[in-house]
């Protein structure tokens, strides 16, 4: 993750794999997230929920410095990944996102066949010595992104002839390939229909063996469904983070409780 | 009546017929808008409209036909005993028209009274003295077929003007009253308003249309002229260009390999020089350039096509030349003999074309979606790498058009070509020395005091055909390149 190699720091080995404390973010003028402070769980899906426009998706782009390509954001407060901090000047935002994996809203496989579109991120970062080396890493990455079956016997076919569904998956097996250890989801359900949706949503449960997991989600009955930890995102404040199950049934905030029954959003 | 005031009566009365209805409507309606159909202006416009468009379309197709009609007559009261060995049918018909010409201006000069000038049994050398003296120009051929043939066509010509005037005036007029009577509350008068605005689309567009249609017509038969009088086999794989202007029948070589090698070897040049310059500029531009740097640069890159080329030809001639020729030339390498050679107009052309490259490829890669980099961003992808490998391939299809583009205005171009490379047809693997390109051979073959009948000025249109078919043929090519890549991408 860092440009320099350092000494690796000696912290104690726990469950927490981000944690982001007293983040602030601004657009221009416009103050977009404000105090925000979350530990972030490993091996644990965590999802951000909130009305449109509340800075869940904002944060989640904190998380692997996306917001670095626009120009009028600015981060403060810091960001640790594995005790870390993110926005360190050592941290090369290039590296750091090859460790932290994300996934968009829309699915958006690139004009190459869906070979070239799981070998890109390799390629890059030069995680295949050979051939056969690169051949192995895409099948283990469509076979995690639960698409191998489908597109085995056409590989050199072009990524944007798949399906939605298909197309997402195989967004995700990209974003897998380059062995992350985190992985961001930006709604990735959002342009999908039921079937596929389910599809996801089981790949994702899968996913919570190897990585952290953060997706954001407009559906409070996806975030039922596939997050052991939510995070109420309101007006760029984190209003209530906990486990998914007391958010949901025994939520100690108003606003929470407004929200997930539907009176507010 | 002068043609200017048949027009401009012609829109006084749709003016009139448009105030008019509009009036009327507004009265038929009990000046309450609301119970009309449409709106008081479009009753207005499509009385206006029935006036104008019928009468002026009668008015052109007039004109255009009215020529032919009173040549066709004139021309069947010359007998063939009038017209000499050496001349044509068509040569003495223009010395009528220059008869008539003379014998307007005579009588407009008051040298001559209207009479005269029809009178069919005046003097001939009477009628040419007057005539010279009103300032005509007048040849001592004046012969009495001609005289009199003079003096019908003028009489037919004003007729015809004449009766053209009132027929206009009565369409006019009878198109004003037609509109006027339609105008009625609930006649639907936006929707006819509408269909007028599209059939004048649709005319706009096949005036274009047929306008190309009709240069490849000129080109074709002054082609297929150039054909018969030489071999076409030795016009496409002759490999020497010595035209001889001595005279009709000396010996011409026309073969056009040394031209095309020529445009196609500055072409390439020039390419080579504008691609990767316009493309990496594209991509500074929409890629790494912020706001404020872009507002300054991409104008002033556009500056560059907005020079003309013969300012390009200057600057190829006065500067780049001369600096070629220090590198290159005796003192230096000894590979260039003088300023003008490939390289020179190879070099500025290629400059000429990067604002051709780089806007549009600029638009192009400006338009592969966002989410594409984002992907890439996110896989931790440096943003060279993204633009290598994801947005140059997607943005592909639009810049391989936008490099045939420029490959079509290289191939095309004249005035760099005229001062840069100099004016010696040959084939030559130097590119520092002299050559030509057809299109510069087409203005050499057509300046001056040439004769159209001959091979040595009907080459040019043969040459300019050539050149067409070459440019048809690469943007029929970008066409389909950009297709076949939109097809594998979608």
């Amino acid at each position: 993750m860092y440009d320099i190699p350092h000494q690796i720091q000696e912290t104690a080995v726990t469950d927490v794999k981000i944690k982001a404390k007293d983040v602030q973010v601004y657009y221009g003028d416009n103050h977009a997230i404000k105090d925000v402070s979350v530990e972030i769980e490993n091996n644990t899906v965590t999802a951000f929920i909130g009305p449109s426009g509340c800075g869940k998706s904002t944060f989640l782009r904190c998380l692997n410095r996306m917001n670095d390509t626009i120009d009028i954001c600015r981060v403060e407060g810091d960001i640790l990944i594995d005790g870390d901090d993110i926005y360190d000047k050592r941290v090369d935002p290039v590296q750091l996102r090859a460790k932290v994996g994300m996934v968009f809203q829309k699915p958006n496989p690139f004009p190459k066949s869906i070979y070239d579109n799981i070998a890109y991120g390799p390629r890059i970062h030069g995680m295949a010595r050979n051939k056969a080396e690169l051949d192995e890493i895409v099948e283990r990455a469509l076979r995690r992104g639960a698409i191998w079956d489908e597109v085995k016997d056409r590989l050199q076919a072009p990524g944007t002839g798949l399906s939605g569904g298909q197309q997402q998956r195989l967004c995700i097996a990209r974003a897998v390939a380059t062995e992350p250890e985190v992985l961001l989801m930006d709604e990735p359900c959002s342009a999908l229909d039921p079937i596929a949706t389910a599809q996801v949503e089981e790949l994702i449960d899968e996913l919570r063996q190897n990585y952290a997991v953060v997706i954001v989600t407009h559906s409070m009955q996806q975030a039922a469904r596939v997050s052991q930890k939510t995070a109420f995102f309101h007006l760029g404040n984190l209003v209530e983070y906990d486990d998914t199950s007391e958010i949901f049934t025994n939520p100690e905030d108003s606003r929470t409780e407004s929200y997930i029954t539907g009176r507010i959003g | 009546m002068p043609l200017l005031w048949l027009f401009l009566l012609v829109l006084a009365i749709a003016a009139g017929a448009f105030v008019f209805a509009r009036t009327r409507v507004l009265a038929l309606s009990g000046q309450d808008r609301r119970t009309l159909h449409s709106l008081p202006i479009y009753y207005g416009s499509n009385a206006a409209m029935k006036s104008a468009i019928p009468a002026l379309l009668v008015l052109v197709l007039w004109l255009l036909a009215q020529p032919f009609y009173v040549n066709n007559s004139v021309s069947g009261m010359i007998p063939d005993s009038a017209i000499g060995d050496s001349s044509s049918r068509s040569l003495v018909l223009a010395e009528v028209r220059r008869a008539a010409d003379g014998l307007d201006l005579a009588v407009a000069t008051g040298q001559m009274t209207e009479a005269a000038a029809r009178d069919t049994q005046a003097d001939i050398s009477d009628v040419t003295d007057r005539l010279s003296e009103a300032g005509a120009i007048v040849t001592s051929q004046i012969t009495q077929p001609v005289l009199n043939a003079a003096q019908q066509y003028r009489v037919l010509n004003s007729a015809g003007y004449r009766i053209m005037s009132v027929v206009v005036l009565l369409i006019a007029a009878a198109g004003a009253l037609w509109g006027i009577r339609e105008t009625k509350p609930d006649f639907r008068a936006r929707n006819v308003v509408e269909q007028g605005v599209r059939a004048l689309l649709i005319a706009a567009a096949s005036i274009a249309i047929l306008t190309t249609l009709g240069i490849v017509l000129s080109l074709v038969f002054n082609t297929i002229e150039f054909f018969r009088l030489y071999p076409a086999s030795e016009f496409f794989f002759g490999t020497n260009w010595a035209p001889s202007f001595s005279g009709r029948g000396g010996a011409s070589d026309l073969g056009i390999l040394p031209l095309l090698w020529g445009t196609f070897y500055i072409s390439i040049v020039a390419l080579i020089v504008a691609v990767p310059i316009g493309l990496f500029a594209a991509i500074y531009l929409s890629e790494y350039a912020g706001p404020k740097v872009r507002a300054f640069a991409k104008p002033m890159l556009e500056v560059l096509a907005g020079i003309p080329t013969i300012v390009y030809g200057l600057f190829a001639l006065l500067t780049v030349g001369p600096l070629l020729v220090q590198v290159f030339g005796d003192d230096g390498l000894g590979w260039m003999q003088a300023g003008t050679a490939v390289m020179t107009a190879g070099l500025v052309m290629g400059i000429m074309l990067i604002p051709f490259v780089s806007s549009l490829s600029d638009d192009i890669i400006n338009a592969v979606p966002q989410a594409m980099r984002d992907g890439s961003y996110g896989l931790g992808a440096t943003q060279s790498e993204t633009i290598r490998q994801v947005v140059l391939p997607a943005a592909l299809p639009g810049i391989v058009g936008a490099i045939l583009l420029a490959a079509s205005r290289a191939i095309g171009e004249t005035m760099i070509v005229v001062l840069g490379a100099g004016a010696a047809a040959r084939l030559s693997l130097n590119p520092f020395d002299a050559m030509t390109t057809v299109t510069a051979k087409i203005v050499s073959q057509l300046t001056g005091d040439s004769d159209f009948a001959s091979p040595e000025a009907l080459v040019a249109f043969a040459l300019g055909m050539t050149l067409f078919v070459i440019t048809l043929g690469l943007n029929v090519l970008a066409l389909y390149i950009v297709r076949k890549y939109r097809e594998q991408y979608e």
